[in-house]
């Protein structure tokens, strides 16, 4: 790394999935916040260890079918009463059970596009590049290694006291991370 | 699923950095087994005779089939069907048996999902083209033109056009979803600057933060929960393509059920017809073990009786209602004639896979492939009973006819073969078929609950 290059903060791997846990949770308990934590498969338990246990998705979801489903309805409702009316088979106009396959389709689309692209915005991709990439060991990321990391901007950050508790939580190494 | 004692979902041995090597190296591997070129090849053929098909179609007209009143839904619908019905197992296996928690899933739904897009595209190709004039297919959507006129709502066959076209674009999304965490292992993973960069761009910056899989679960649950009534609604839209109108062996009301367990069956068959070589080609028998296989084969075997309950009720309906028009044409099925198809349709999905309720029959994967490929003819001879018996002979003697498929039918439904064998051997040599991450997550759970994999 450049040696005067800004710091983006500390990266610790760890050797195991519980041992990055238990790492998480101390970290919390001495008061940082803007960490992330990194496993090659989703666990619970660290997302409440690092503290993302929860997310908007789903009321998105819900907000998209929603939209799905009443533009759905009146886009049929607009086509065969207002805008296109013709009479078949004696039918009313408005014939809406006939209009219900339709505004179900649209409504799945709806909820489907939104936790597709919402959970693409919620996670701020794409972004191809981040700091953690910087470390050539992250790669192990999307196979065996589980890494802990420590954002600078941290009111809690210390370069030294922080690199000194992390090294205490037994890691396998410590990474100084560039912008 | 029994609770005999199980045979493991992964063989033991197994580590997080194995598993991920394994599969990723099938793909980033500089020796691509020569199978894989010669099936390609014979594939890729077979994919210039559908493009010639279509050319000739499209410089002729419909005229080259052998569609003409009365049967005017000839080869087109039959292969419509018998296609999206072959892509409704892979739905079921991403989305159903993962909202059941069924962990057996995990090594086979990426090959099963994929089998789904492809299987779609090649669906979507016949309506298209049985429109008569595939420029003008758009007129099928509702968009602002300067006719002012708008498709009708109240046909099934708009329904069938959102339904499908619906069914397309969450099956690619929920697909693409899945795969967004194993293209980051393979950009991790790949040493060519090419590779690296094509994962790289595909893999959006996953840099499999707590944070990105929180999200990536739910999401991945709720697109599970879309699937499941999705796939269910889109079989029961085709079959209201049916018995929405009229027509005697149409007009029924157990034609939805009947249609989602027919292309569940019919799914699972094309699953194994393909995944059985794949296995064998990829030595992937420590990943897709012995329970994948049977547990396949039994819920073939299910689906298969739910089939025939519905052939036993199709039959027992025509007695039931009374109608002559019902009664002759189920007499026009057994013994007129087309008598072969509907006899050999009875043959290949009930007689047959029979054999599937003895473990042994299918443990053997030679006997369990031939089954497969027996359902799969049965299943597409179940449509072609369907469509074409029931159109060639309704209220009026005097407008009965024959239908002869030609050479152009035949030529485009073997040549779709050759564009979803190409899709799919693309697939497979550029895309993890298993999901890493996936695996990797069923050797945690087992490492932590040595009982076994729960959930099953």
């Amino acid at each position: 790394m450049v040696p005067d290059s800004p710091l983006y903060g500390l990266l610790a791997e760890f050797k195991g999935l519980d041992q990055l846990i238990q790492a998480s949770e101390k970290m919390r308990e001495k008061g940082y916040r803007r960490m992330d934590a990194y496993s090659p498969f989703p666990s619970e338990d660290l997302n409440e260890a690092i503290g993302h246990h929860t997310n908007p998705l789903a009321k998105f979801v819900f907000c998209g079918g929603l939209i799905g489903v009443i533009s759905g309805f009146s886009m049929e409702y607009f086509a065969s009463v207002i805008h296109y009316p013709w009479r078949i088979g004696g039918k009313p106009l408005n014939s809406w059970p006939a209009f219900i396959p339709i505004a179900y389709e649209c409504m799945i689309l709806g909820a489907a596009l939104t936790a597709v692209f919402g959970m693409f915005i919620l996670n701020g991709l794409p972004m191809h590049y981040h700091p953690v990439f910087n470390i050539p060991e992250f790669e192990k990321a999307s196979k065996d290694g589980f890494f802990l990391s420590i954002e600078a901007q941290d009111k809690q950050f210390n370069l030294a006291e922080t690199k000194a508790f992390l090294q205490s939580l037994g890691p396998v190494a410590v990474h100084e991370v560039p912008q | 699923m029994a609770a005999s004692p199980q045979a493991p979902l992964l063989e033991p041995g197994q580590t997080y950095g194995s598993v991920t090597d394994k599969i990723s190296g099938i793909v980033l591997t500089k020796n691509t087994p020569i199978t894989w070129f010669i099936i390609f090849t014979c594939a890729f053929a077979l994919l210039m005779m559908m493009l010639g098909s279509i050319s000739w179609l499209l410089i002729k007209g419909i005229g080259v089939w052998g569609v003409n009143i009365p049967v005017g839904w000839g080869f087109a619908i039959v292969n419509f069907v018998w296609w999206i019905g072959i892509g409704h197992a892979g739905t079921l296996i991403s989305a159903i048996l993962f909202l059941l928690h069924q962990t057996w899933r995990n090594s086979i739904n990426r090959f099963a999902e994929a089998m789904t897009l492809f299987a779609v595209a090649c669906a979507g190709l016949f309506p298209l083209l049985h429109v008569g004039r595939p420029w003008r297919a758009y007129w099928l959507f509702p968009y602002p033109n300067t006719m002012s006129m708008w498709p009708q709502f109240r046909s099934p066959l708009m329904w069938d056009v959102f339904a499908v076209s619906t069914y397309a674009t969450v099956s690619a999304l929920f697909w693409f979803v899945g795969l967004v965490p194993d293209v980051a292992a393979m950009r991790d993973r790949a040493k060519n600057p090419i590779a690296q960069r094509f994962y790289g761009i595909l893999a959006m910056g996953w840099r499999n933060s707590a944070k990105h899989w929180n999200v990536h679960d739910t999401a991945s649950l709720l697109l599970a929960g879309l699937a499941t009534p999705l796939v269910l609604s889109v079989h029961s839209v085709v079959s209201f393509d049916f018995a929405i109108s009229i027509v005697p062996g149409w007009h029924t009301t157990i034609f939805p059920p009947y249609f989602v367990a027919g292309a569940i069956y019919s799914g699972f068959a094309m699953v194994l017809t393909l995944m059985i070589p794949f296995r064998k080609l990829y030595h992937m028998e420590a990943l897709i073990t012995e329970r994948h296989i049977d547990n396949m084969a039994k819920v073939m075997l299910a689906t298969g009786l739910m089939v025939a309950y519905g052939y036993l009720m199709e039959a027992i309906l025509c007695w039931y209602n009374g109608s002559q028009y019902e009664v002759g044409m189920f007499f026009s099925r057994i013994k007129g004639p087309y008598w072969p198809a509907y006899w050999a349709l009875i043959l290949c999905n009930i007689v047959i896979p029979q054999v599937l309720w003895w473990k042994k029959n299918r443990l053997n994967t030679l006997v369990l492939w031939g089954v497969s490929i027996v359902v799969n003819i049965g299943m597409w001879l179940e449509r072609f009973v369907i469509v074409v018996i029931s159109l060639h002979r309704d209220f009026v003697p005097s407008s009965w006819g024959i239908y002869h498929p030609t050479f152009w039918d035949l030529s485009l439904f073997i040549g779709t073969m050759g564009f979803f064998l190409t899709l799919l051997f693309l697939f497979i040599r550029f895309i993890p078929a298993i999901s890493i991450f996936e695996t990797r997550h069923l050797l945690h759970e087992s490492e932590h609950h040595k009982d076994g994999v729960h959930g099953s």
